[in-house]
């Protein structure tokens, strides 16, 4: 595997009010890297990630992401944003345009491709997540685990470096979640850099590289699969998996 | 990875009224002159206006003389209040208007406090004896003396054509609702032109074909006073909106309400009566005031032909010789009064609505 | 089941039976009242002499207007009155429109403001305006503020050209002299052009990915010829300000007081619901879109254009439409303070000396019922084409 460094958190705190919803964040990640995050509702998992594009603001600390630390510059957000796509938990489709045009509207808008080569680059990725055949259809006629393929292929398009998950299967119906988790193991497999916050751990022990446990803000445990199942070190780490197991 | 950590806090400068202030008044440069913006609006706006209507002022006196015109005379609201509240009904009869006000005012309270009893009964005694007694008591008779609606008016006068307009209108609204949603073409056509035509006209046009034209549908001898020709084109124009209303709670319920009570054999007007109204009706009750708002609002436009409602009586006093030139004083006070009584209903629809909404 | 009753009885509950039983029943019912009320009308107006029929719309009205935007005397006919009465109407409603659509975005967009003072504002606003009688608003523009202001001579007046005074609002006319036409030729053909640039703009975008500044590139193309033609021609088009002769402003444009108090009204009250309408709509959308969005790159003027703004007009155009049918039938007020409106003017003055009551409500009933049952059809048109690629 390739040592590149992709994310880098340095001490990076935030605050919600007074809440202290990341305390102390240090990560690294290395390009083709499969990171899965778990941890308690509230404990900062999803924060974390979304601090990664900035959808929230750390306070304190350096987020480094592909050499940019990620500042106030408008430019800079951008340019990242382009790099790291992300898949959310309630799907965030636009309602109002079709599966196809979900997925061409960033490359052209924001890469500047001719509509033609867009739409064909968003068939192509439809395909890999096997929704080629809904792609004239809106979300609203889509079942929700095709609505989250699409999301991931909307993602996709952007040809980014990282993939950030955000709960990826929360708010599917069961029968669903496996369409959508074996799609997510397709791209892993490819090797893409990716960040995954869920509580399946069938998941985590097939791709993840690393587990983080998260508890209060804080990285409690950060492990690769096998000793992170079979030797948990905290106490808190212990209780979650005997919950979730 | 899990070092020492030292307790550390958020940035100061985002705790606190300093924080509070930065985040919503002073995020950044357009903010900041968002808020000077702001700032300087309110101070040419709300020192003027509190100078006038409270700090040069003139409070007690009896005649315009004893106004210093520096700021609001409210001694000529003040002279005038029974003609204001009351109209020209007869000074020694007031006591009959203010019992009434007083018997609503306690049965209302009775009803607004949670968690007493027999509140149907007092519900029902509203709706029921209650409009008797308001009859007898204002209009006169058995030994009160005959009272003419032309001596009605001002605030008395909007309450009643307001209170009567939603009162009557409520069960014909519910009616033209079933109606309208009628599986009967014929009856659901029928509702459905009656309706629209009333929605589809201004209230004006309505109020002016109460006043010509009823008169020529009568047969011979039969005369309505204005007010009642204004009562019943008022109460058939909220009609149209209350039905719209109250379809759009009947179309809220779930099929299955539908289904179970078929199935457990009711027929169409015991499911409506029993099931289905009582629980869109509920649904629907901040709706319900929301139109009351607009009919009590809509009830100043009476003055157009000719009835002196709250609006109209004042008006009419600033008419008035001794005190002309004074009807910022007038509409101020009216647009105060409307403003309690539309926002309190409006306040309280709304707290009902959180309520339903987290009741479901 | 008894068998022998069951004949009849299954005759009687038959469902459709009933149906067509109760429909006949409603029916007759609403004839004979619609009988009663038509033989005791014509009775009633039988004695008392009236003329029914539409003759008298041919017939002299012998009153003036004061305020015609078509050409009216007291010899036309009461058929003109009331084409002068409609269009007054129509004035009123769309300068009104106009004027709410603007306050009341504005508003509703200060409301979502970050800055709480802003927010606090149009809160304030919308709460003061909406609970108190429009009627009361008007009467209170018309008798309080404008018929209070000074005489002609010490007008209010702005810049030398906008003048207001207890007589109106006197505003600057354009006079086109010789050679404006062909101004107005150059700018056809440049908004014409401007459509152009648009279209081939957008398929360069289709083909080739890059973006041309069709808005910027437009907008100068239409202003720099429309200033370079004025300039060239020796500008043929100028104002004529309203000048104070005497006890009057002579020259420019006035619009009444009652107008002006009217529209301001409307336009005021309605911006207060419009601000909710447009509140809600753009609430409406999530704010997993905005982030959405985000996530994929786009900067927020592209996110505002192509995400919230789509999304947020479908929810907002219908109620919108709503406010302004409804500004409209409340153009009807103007009755109150005599702005010759349809209805003051024909079911006020022409109903008064004609007597025929019938007609004339009629008449005036049926425009405001045209208005709305054809805004309703246009808006079940929009929803319907809207939820062609919505819900399931």
């Amino acid at each position: 595997m390739s040592s590149e460094l992709m994310i880098e958190m340095k001490n990076v705190h935030k605050w919600f009010g007074e809440l202290h919803v990341l305390n102390d964040i240090n990560l690294e990640i290395n390009k083709g890297e499969k990171i899965v995050i778990c941890g308690p509702s509230g404990s900062g998992k999803s924060t974390l990630i979304r601090c990664i594009n900035r959808l929230e603001e750390h306070q304190r600390g350096n987020i480094i992401v592909e050499g940019t630390e990620l500042t106030n510059d408008s430019r800079s957000i951008e340019r990242i944003r382009g790099e790291v796509g992300m898949v959310f938990q309630q799907f965030n489709l636009f309602p109002h345009l079709s599966i196809l045009d979900n997925c061409s509207l960033a490359p052209i808008w924001v890469r500047k491709l001719p509509k033609s080569e867009a739409k064909d680059k968003a068939m192509e990725y439809l395909k890999r997540v096997q929704i080629d055949d809904q792609a004239h259809k809106y979300p609203a006629q889509l079942s929700g685990g095709q609505q989250q393929r699409a999301a991931i292929a909307r993602a996709l398009c952007m040809e980014p470096r990282i993939m950030l998950f955000d709960e990826p299967t929360s708010a599917l119906d069961p029968e669903m979640i496996k369409e959508v988790l074996d799609v997510m193991v397709g791209l892993a497999q490819g090797g893409m850099t990716m960040i995954v916050v869920t509580h399946e751990m069938g998941f985590a022990k097939e791709v993840a590289d690393t587990i983080i446990f998260m508890d209060e803000g804080q990285i409690v445990e950060a492990k690769n699969p096998k000793d992170f199942f079979d030797n948990p070190e905290s106490e808190r780490t212990k209780t979650f998996l005997s919950q979730i197991l | 990875m899990s070092a020492a950590r030292k307790e550390i806090g958020p940035p100061v400068i985002e705790l606190g009224t300093i924080g509070w202030l930065r985040k919503n008044l002073f995020s950044n440069w357009y903010n900041s002159l968002l808020t000077i913006f702001g700032l300087y609006l309110l101070y040419i706006l709300i020192p003027p206006l509190v100078n006038w209507i409270f700090l040069d002022a003139n409070f007690v006196g009896s005649t315009r003389d004893d106004c210093s015109n520096e700021g609001a005379c409210w001694i000529f609201i003040q002279q005038n209040i029974k003609l204001i509240f009351y109209g020209l009904y007869p000074t020694e009869e007031l006591w009959r208007i203010n019992l009434v006000y007083l018997i609503l005012l306690i049965s209302g309270v009775y009803l607004l406090i949670p968690n007493l009893r027999h509140k149907g009964w007092v519900g029902a005694f509203l709706l029921i004896i209650f409009p008797i007694i308001c009859v007898v008591m204002l209009s006169g008779g058995f030994g009160l003396e005959a009272v003419e609606t032309r001596l009605w008016g001002g605030l008395f006068l909007t309450l009643v054509i307001a209170g009567v307009g939603i009162v009557l209108s409520l069960p014909i609204g519910v009616m033209l609702a079933l109606g309208r949603r009628s599986k009967l073409p014929v009856v659901s056509l029928l509702c459905t032109i009656f309706i629209e035509i009333w929605r589809g006209v201004p209230l004006i046009t309505v109020l002016f074909m109460a006043s010509n034209m009823f008169p020529l549908f009568m047969p011979e001898g039969v005369n309505f006073d204005k007010l009642i020709r204004a009562l019943i084109g008022v109460m058939f124009f909220s009609a149209a909106y209350l039905a719209e209303v109250v379809r759009g709670g009947l179309q809220a319920m779930p099929k299955g309400q539908y289904e179970a009570s078929q199935a457990v054999g009711l027929t169409y007007w015991r499911m409506m009566a029993l099931v289905i109204l009582p629980q869109s009706l509920k649904m629907v009750i901040p709706a319900i005031i929301g139109s009351f708002i607009a009919i009590f609002k809509d009830t100043t436009l009476v003055l157009v032909i000719g009835l002196f409602d709250f609006l109209g009586i004042i008006q009419f006093v600033g008419t008035n010789p001794d005190w002309l030139g004074f009807s910022h004083e007038g509409y101020v006070f009216a647009a105060a009064v409307f403003w309690v009584f539309c926002y309190a209903m409006s306040w309280y629809s709304q707290r009902l609505e959180k309520k339903l909404d987290t009741g479901r | 089941m008894e068998t022998d009753k069951s004949k009849i009885g299954s005759f009687i509950f038959n469902r459709s039976v009933q149906g067509i039983f109760y429909q006949l029943i409603t029916l007759g019912l609403v004839a004979l009242g619609i009988y009663y009320i038509v033989t005791n009308t014509a009775r009633n107006m039988l004695e008392r002499g009236l003329a029914s029929g539409f003759h008298f719309l041919g017939v002299e009205s012998q009153f003036d207007i004061g305020m015609t935007l078509i050409d009216y005397s007291p010899t036309s006919t009461y058929f003109d009155s009331f084409i002068v009465g409609l269009l007054n109407t129509l004035l009123v409603a769309g300068i009104g429109i106009l004027f709410a659509t603007i306050i009341g975005f504005t508003v509703g967009i200060m409301r979502l403001s970050s800055n709480w003072l802003i927010a606090k504002i149009a809160e304030a606003y919308v709460e003061i305006l909406r609970n108190i009688p429009l009627l009361l608003q008007i009467f209170f523009w018309y008798f309080a503020v404008l018929r209070a202001l000074p005489k002609p001579k010490q007008s209010l007046e702005l810049y030398d050209s906008f003048f207001l005074n207890n007589r109106g609002l006197f505003i600057p006319d354009t006079v086109f002299g010789e050679g404006s036409s062909i101004i107005f030729y150059l700018l056809w053909l440049t908004i014409i052009i401007s459509i152009g640039i648009f279209i081939w703009a957008k398929r360069r975008q289709n083909r080739t990915g890059e973006r041309f500044p069709a808005f910027y590139v437009s907008t100068t193309l239409i202003l720099g010829t429309f200033f370079v033609s004025l300039a060239a021609t020796g500008f043929p088009v100028s104002f004529e300000y309203p000048e104070l002769k005497g006890f009057n402003f002579k020259g420019g444009v006035k619009l009444i007081p009652e107008l002006v108090a009217l529209t301001f009204a409307l336009a005021m009250y309605t911006a207060s619901f419009i601000a909710e309408v447009v509140r809600g709509g753009i609430m409406a959308v999530s704010k997993g879109q905005t982030e959405a969005a985000k996530s994929v790159g786009l900067k927020q003027n592209l996110i505002l254009r192509l995400i919230i703004i789509p999304q947020a007009l479908r929810v907002i155009v219908p109620p919108l439409t709503n406010q302004y049918l409804n500004l409209t039938k409340n153009s009807s007020l103007a009755a109150a303070i005599a702005y010759p409106d349809l209805v003051l003017v024909f079911a006020g003055t022409a109903l008064m000396q004609t007597g025929q009551a019938i007609e004339i409500i009629g008449m005036v009933m049926g425009v405001y019922l045209f208005l709305s049952l054809f805004t309703s059809l246009i808006m079940n048109l929009f929803n319907r084409f809207m939820k062609v690629d919505g819900e399931r």
